[in-house]
């Protein structure tokens, strides 16, 4: 039985080429432990520093330019697909066909936003664009679109909705409903998630990079290459430098509103 | 074209949701403005539902319904929704938000007159801080004008939810059980300052209580619900101790506990599930 096992496996591992001999090999050994080793020691050098310093603020103002955008576009289809403002719905319980349909529209472009992944519009943009941050800016803003459209509606209809309805019942316009009404209750919640968003498409914009789409991720891209390990050492600190500043701002903005 | 404010002729109401049941039933009303009318009767006898149905908030079955002199729901929804700013609806719980502070709150009865603009304005600076103390000063809550509403107590957000409607410009003052988180001094209080306003304005007046002594005291008309259908609407003077017990007989529950079998059966069915 393992006879037969094994005369059908090796012609496929000689197809291929795989040699276990290769990862005891000397030279290929020092290679990697030069690799791993040289994390230890962050790149910090002036002049690295400096080309740090300055990726890392193209990869933050990726993620804040992509966010604005898909801000401009998740706050009207927000308020579009949100049910608890709507007119038609007061004192029958139903939503008008007119308003229903168009809700339902605008929730299907959200799902077509954020199925596709960031990656994939980055990998399309970057052919369009060709190589840069506008590629990455325009990917995070469409997926974005559709996350937050999606998360903020959920927000609103599930916060205590009774002060805003009655202002509708009163006769308020739909905005100053939710401004009056809903807000006050989930403005905390809301800027919690998009300060989150925010941190996630930092994240997005640097494996984005790694396809092309600029910023520190296209740096790393080229250090793991070259096994620079000290450099690559020295942007995984600054990621979580970076992701430690959102949870600060984070907090910051949650106690201003709380 | 009669005087009268509303005019109800054998209204049926369902609940919002499709429950089989009717909530009101063979309903008929006349309410002229300047009206000053309590609406007493057990807990379930559909008081709420009369009311959100006066504030076009609550489509009626059948029957006629004419509010300002037109049925608002043959208007169109920009129409009837115009017309909701020419109405106040105090609901029984007091609807504020409790992160925001109580002057943005009572300030907000003015958004329905307010352009976008002047709303979000308002929000960061009241637009009108000295009328929204005024109003908060004849319920005794002048003192709380910048205080989160969640600062206050319950009787506090009681009262600050009615000097919203004293900064509406409605016609019509549909309120909701005022009195259910004040003792009685406050009552005393409260129900003169509606009273009075309504004067003021020459508005109508319509006021869920449970107080029936107060209800006596206080208004001139008196409207008894009970399941749903309307059991006496009388001048104060023609209403007796008699009719009051009546409306009142029955719905006080002879014991705490449920029947033992009833309990039992229920046992059963939840097992079951």
């Amino acid at each position: 039985m393992a006879a037969v096992a094994l005369a059908l496996l090796w012609p496929l591992v000689v197809a291929t080429e795989f040699s276990p001999s290769i990862l005891f090999d000397l030279q290929s050994l020092r290679a990697t432990g030069r690799f791993l080793s040289d994390f230890l020691q962050p790149a910090h050098d002036r002049e690295f520093l400096a080309m740090l310093a300055s990726e890392a603020w193209k990869t933050v103002a990726i993620a804040t330019c992509g966010l604005t955008l898909a801000l401009l576009g998740a706050i009207p289809l927000t308020l579009l697909v949100t049910e608890r403002l709507s007119i038609s719905r007061l004192g029958t319980g139903r939503v008008a066909l007119l308003p229903r349909m168009a809700r339902q529209l605008v929730r299907w472009l959200l799902v077509v936003l954020r199925s596709v992944p960031e990656l994939v519009w980055a990998l399309l943009f970057v052919r369009i664009f060709s190589l840069g941050p506008t590629a990455g800016v325009l990917a995070i803003a469409l997926t974005y679109c559709g996350m937050l459209g999606k998360v903020y509606a959920e927000i609103l209809e599930s916060s205590d909705h009774h002060a805003s309805e009655v202002l509708l019942r009163n006769g308020s316009g739909r905005l100053a409903a939710l401004l009056y009404g809903a807000l006050p209750e989930a403005a905390s919640e809301l800027v919690s998630y998009t300060v989150y968003r925010w941190e996630c498409a930092i994240r997005g914009s640097v494996v984005m990079g790694f396809v092309g789409a600029g910023g520190l991720g296209q740096r790393m891209d080229e250090s793991t290459k070259m096994l620079a390990g000290g450099e690559v050492a020295s942007m995984l600190i600054v990621f979580v430098m970076l992701v430690a500043a959102a949870d600060i701002v984070s907090r910051y903005l949650r106690r201003r509103l709380g | 074209m009669s005087s009268s404010l509303y005019e109800l002729h054998d209204l049926a109401v369902r609940h919002i949701g499709g429950a089989r049941e009717h909530a009101l039933q063979g309903i008929s009303l006349e309410l002229s403005a300047s009206e000053q009318v309590a609406l007493i009767g057990p807990s379930g006898a559909g008081k709420t539902t009369l009311l959100s149905t006066l504030a076009c908030a609550h489509r009626p079955d059948t029957g006629l319904f004419r509010a300002f002199g037109a049925d608002p729901w043959q208007l169109s929804d920009n129409a009837r929704h115009a017309m909701r700013a020419r109405l106040f609806l105090a609901p029984q719980t007091p609807p504020l938000p409790p992160r925001q502070r109580v002057v943005t709150a009572v300030l907000a009865a003015r958004l329905p007159q307010w352009s976008l603009w002047q709303s979000l304005v308002s929000l960061v600076k009241p637009a009108d801080p000295e009328a929204a103390w005024r109003a908060l000063s004849r319920f005794n809550l002048g003192d709380k004008l910048y205080a989160r509403v969640d600062r206050l107590s319950g009787g506090e957000r009681q009262r600050c939810g009615l000097a919203r409607l004293l900064l509406s410009s409605a016609q019509a003052l549909l309120v909701d059980e005022p009195l259910s988180a004040l003792d009685p001094a406050m009552s005393q209080l409260t129900l003169n300052t509606l009273q009075q306003e309504a004067r003021e304005r020459n508005a109508l007046l319509v006021c869920s209580l449970h107080q029936v002594d107060l209800a006596l005291a206080h208004f001139p008309r008196i409207v008894a619900l009970k399941h749903g259908r309307i059991m006496f609407d009388l001048p104060r003077e023609q209403v007796t101790q008699a009719m009051v017990d009546e409306l009142y007989l029955g719905e006080l529950p002879p014991a705490n506990s449920p029947p033992a079998d009833e309990l039992a059966a229920k046992l059963a069915v939840g097992a079951c599930l």
